[in-house]
């Protein structure tokens, strides 16, 4: 009668294949900072200055035509490409247009945007501009600052929060799992080429937030084990807690990706890239939950006899228990 | 046992009763919204009937308190814009050249003749013939020097003076320079502000970011392009003495003189002098009108030191011509026939009545102290916001839906006491975001999303541990307990971190992004609320009230 996501008990072994799902987790780090590396991510106006044009029209988006009309304005790098999303009617018909920054110009021109659109408005009379977005050189490199600043920040601050919660080697297992969501995120980007923006900024945020969510409530069931079972092996004690908490796991991540694809479906194109980059972190985040985080914890080793214990600097808060 | 005091039980409905209260007139939106315009109307412009009708179609008694809807949900045009406050030092160095040359004048025996060297670098640069004169000609302009007024810069003097060789450069200090900033960038806010209110637009955000930038968003204008037009114009009236006229743009202006193209007359140029007489800043008054033609002109009316100024000077300089400058284009210059006493005066050009009236406009409104750089525009259309306010909602009410049956399948009644704790918990956010006057962005809307997906979270972690706790049954009383008592650390610990996220957000990101980080922060405050309270009473209200033997989670 009731949905079950996983049997009541469970005795899976999460480290029988430890040394495939770690080389695999390595492994794609790796193609995503090759691919990163190589291809390079496709940055939105956000981080490197320009313009974006949506266009809408009722005639259908000649990207040829779009690109004749342009080109006489000399503007450089112009990349076109339509849009399509279910929601649209018959007779929307949208492109976006990305114009790159202009050299020598510290900001924006209207000119330029005029110019741009009267040529369009040439080749399509019934084209509309719904939305127009220009972002000058000086303020995208602020913004990329800033935000490798908030990322940096927002581990820095969970790396401490965990530590000062549990041990070391909990924060440094966790933080590892971050990173493993970020970069495979930002390999994700790089090799299907979605727009990077500071929307994307905020969904790797986001991400961080919910993967450390995840490992957390298995660190948790962990410490809590590791009080209960004093003479089992870290790694029997570590299947335990996963096993005990895989169940909640799988639900969160279910109604959470439940609401998710929701959104990526029928949330509209605009923010689709924002959907996506959190829906895929969310699948990722719980996958490192369980495969990385804990596996360099088991590589750290935790220290387990804490009756002589007289080592609580910097863990005087492990085993507060409310 | 399960205890739950009475006041707590009555403090937990009463918040939520609070919440549903203030959550309701968003579900009214239109309705509240002209309520709301009308009453602001109503206090500024006096009542009319229909502004009382649309006042009454909201009880004043309840909350009218909306969400702001982002830029993106409703449209209209977003710019960030830089003030070039260095071009006040070099205004500012103007001023002060009347009063260096007349004190150097009157010592012109120790000093000896001087001139003043062109700059461009907002400082004052003076040659003297006899560098002899020096260590006096310093004296006198150090005694110019007057205390900087601003707390921070207190005790500094407001000029630096310094001479090598012959020349004697005068600028700005550091202390007078910041304090300079500050007020052109406060006199910029205040003057944008005052021209954006002419228009009359709804909500407009104007914002100090940084040291030398303003934010600025129009919901509702059409383009970023018209916002701009309208804020943009420096609209810098001045009146100052013509030297001569000429036909060559590149004609030697000599030092502090100017050349200026004027308004009207193609290939004339005048050569005028760059301290001006009088400035727009002392006009009490402009008015579109007509002058004695029939032609669009504006009439205008200066304060009382502003008449005098401008008295003197006439009364002075009879035949004389004057130029009325205009962002550094000379509109006219007529020869000065009598003296002007009463301080008005019109000034006429090739108008058109909606430019004298946009003039008219802009020089009651002030004239902005520095020039705007543009960094960053944005303009959305109202469609397109309507679209993704469409599409937000479906995707909310879908993703709800899931998530209701979902956890009813898995948890049975216990889920359906979560979906309660959930459908509240939406409303309690609506409630506090419209209170706090917080912007729902479109990433905002996937924030509520988002947080819907999570809030069953909690309530997931707590059946989970009451369904361990049942196998080592001590009664299901117990294993409720248990279960809420255990989970409790694992709900905060990942509930705290999401939540120093969602701070971070809030520091570092702007616009859309910082409007999904309040969603994500109120909702992670919200859904521990109702995951960790509002469920835990209804459960402890339906145990006893049914007092069952066994339970199933």
């Amino acid at each position: 009668m009731r949905l079950k996501l996983v049997p009541a008990q469970t005795n899976f072994d999460f480290f029988k294949y430890a040394k495939l799902t770690f080389g695999a987790s390595i492994v794609a780090m790796l193609l995503s900072l090759a691919v990163w590396a190589l291809v390079g991510l496709n940055f939105g106006i956000d981080f490197r200055g320009g313009t974006t044009i949506r266009t809408q029209s009722t005639g259908a988006v000649e990207i040829g035509a779009y690109r004749d009309a342009i080109a006489p304005l000399d503007l450089g790098d112009v990349v076109i490409s339509e849009v399509f999303d279910p929601g649209f009617a018959a007779d929307e018909n949208v492109a976006m247009i990305r114009i790159q920054a202009q050299d020598g110009q510290e900001s924006v021109t209207g000119d330029t945007i005029a110019e741009v659109e009267a040529a369009l408005q040439q080749v399509d009379p019934t084209i509309t501009f719904p939305s127009v977005e220009s972002v000058g050189p000086k303020v995208s490199g602020e913004l990329i600052r800033t935000a490798m600043i908030a990322v940096a920040a927002a581990l820095a601050a969970i790396l401490f929060y965990i530590w000062l919660r549990f041990e070391w080697q909990f924060s440094v297992g966790a933080v590892a799992a971050l990173f493993h969501d970020v970069i495979l995120t930002i390999g994700v980007f790089s090799a299907l080429q979605i727009r990077f923006d500071l929307a994307t900024i905020a969904a790797i945020l986001t991400i961080i937030g919910y993967s450390i969510n995840d490992t957390v409530v298995i660190f948790d069931r962990l410490r809590e084990n590791l009080i209960k079972y004093k003479k089992t092996p870290l790694r029997d004690v570590m299947n335990l807690s996963v096993n005990e908490t895989l169940s909640r796991t799988l639900m969160t991540s279910g109604t959470t990706l439940l609401a998710l694809i929701a959104l990526l479906i029928l949330g509209g194109d605009v923010i689709r890239g924002f959907v996506f980059a959190i829906t895929w972190g969310v699948v990722v985040g719980t996958y490192s939950s369980v495969f990385v985080a804990k596996n360099v914890v088991l590589f750290l080793g935790v220290k387990r006899d804490w009756s002589k214990g007289n080592d609580t600097t910097g863990n005087q808060f492990a085993d507060i228990d409310a | 046992m399960l205890q739950f005091p009475l006041f707590k039980r009555v403090v937990i409905w009463g918040l939520i009763a609070l919440g549903l209260v203030l959550a309701m007139p968003n579900a009214f939106y239109s309705r509240v919204e002209q309520h709301n315009d009308a009453l602001v109307e109503i206090e500024k412009l006096g009542a009319t009937p229909e502004r009382l009708e649309a006042a009454s179609q909201w009880p004043d008694f309840l909350p009218s308190s909306l969400v702001n809807l982002g830029l993106d949900l409703r449209g209209g045009a977003h710019l960030l814009a830089e003030v070039k406050v260095e071009e006040v030092y070099a205004d500012r160095m103007d001023g002060l050249w009347p009063e260096v040359r007349n004190v150097l004048r009157d010592a012109r025996g120790d000093v000896g003749t001087f001139r003043r060297v062109d700059t461009d670098d907002g400082t004052l640069r003076l040659r003297l013939s006899n560098p002899e004169g020096m260590p006096r000609a310093l004296e006198l302009i150090r005694e110019l020097a007057r205390p900087v007024t601003s707390l921070t810069g207190a005790g500094a003097s407001d000029i630096e003076v310094a001479g090598s060789g012959a020349e004697i450069t005068v600028q700005l200090s550091e202390a007078e320079q910041a304090s300079t900033d500050d007020r052109t960038i406060r006199q910029s806010l205040e003057i944008i502000r005052r021209r954006v209110d002419e228009v009359g637009t709804r909500e407009p955000t104007i914002q100090r970011q940084g040291t030398d930038r303003i934010l600025i968003q129009v919901p509702g204008i059409g383009s970023a392009a018209e916002l701009k037009a309208l804020i943009g114009t420096t609209a810098q009236l001045t009146f100052n003495p013509v030297i001569g006229r000429s036909a060559d743009a590149d004609q030697a202006a000599g030092a502090g003189n100017a050349v200026l193209p004027a308004m009207e007359e193609e290939g004339v140029f005048y050569v005028i002098s760059r301290t001006p007489v009088v400035t727009g800043e002392e006009l009490t008054d402009a008015q579109p009108a007509f002058d004695q033609n029939g032609r669009p002109a504006v009439n205008f009316r200066f304060n009382p030191s502003g008449a005098r100024k401008f008295g003197d000077y006439t009364a002075e300089n009879i035949g004389a011509p004057f130029a009325i400058v205009l962002d550094d284009e000379v509109i006219s210059a007529p020869v000065i026939q009598s003296h002007i006493p009463g301080g008005s005066g019109i000034i006429t050009g090739n108008f058109t009545v909606e430019e004298s009236t946009q003039l008219a406009i802009l020089l009651r409104a002030g004239a902005l102290p520095a020039e705007l750089v543009f960094l960053e525009e944005r303009t959305i259309g109202p469609e397109l916001g309507q679209d993704s306010i469409d599409a937000g909602r479906i995707a909310t009410i879908i993703a709800f839906t899931g998530v209701l049956v979902f956890m009813a399948l898995s948890y049975g009644l216990f889920g359906i006491f979560a979906n309660i704790a959930l459908i509240l918990n939406v409303f309690l956010l609506f409630g506090l975001l419209s209170v706090i006057g917080a912007t729902l962005t479109l990433p905002g809307i996937a924030g509520i999303v988002l947080t819907i997906g999570m809030a069953v979270d909690a309530n997931v972690l707590i059946f989970e541990r009451i369904r361990e706790e049942l196998k080592t049954a001590r009664g299901p009383a117990r294993a409720i307990e248990l279960g809420y008592e255990k989970a409790l650390s694992a709900i905060i610990d990942a509930n705290i971190t999401t939540f120093i996220i969602a701070v971070i957000l809030f520091v570092l990101g702007s616009g859309p992004v910082r409007g999904f980080s309040v969603t994500l922060g109120i909702g992670i405050l919200t859904s521990v609320f109702t995951a960790i309270y509002v469920t835990r009473l209804i459960i402890v209200t339906w145990f006893e009230r049914r007092r069952p033997k066994t339970i199933e989670v």
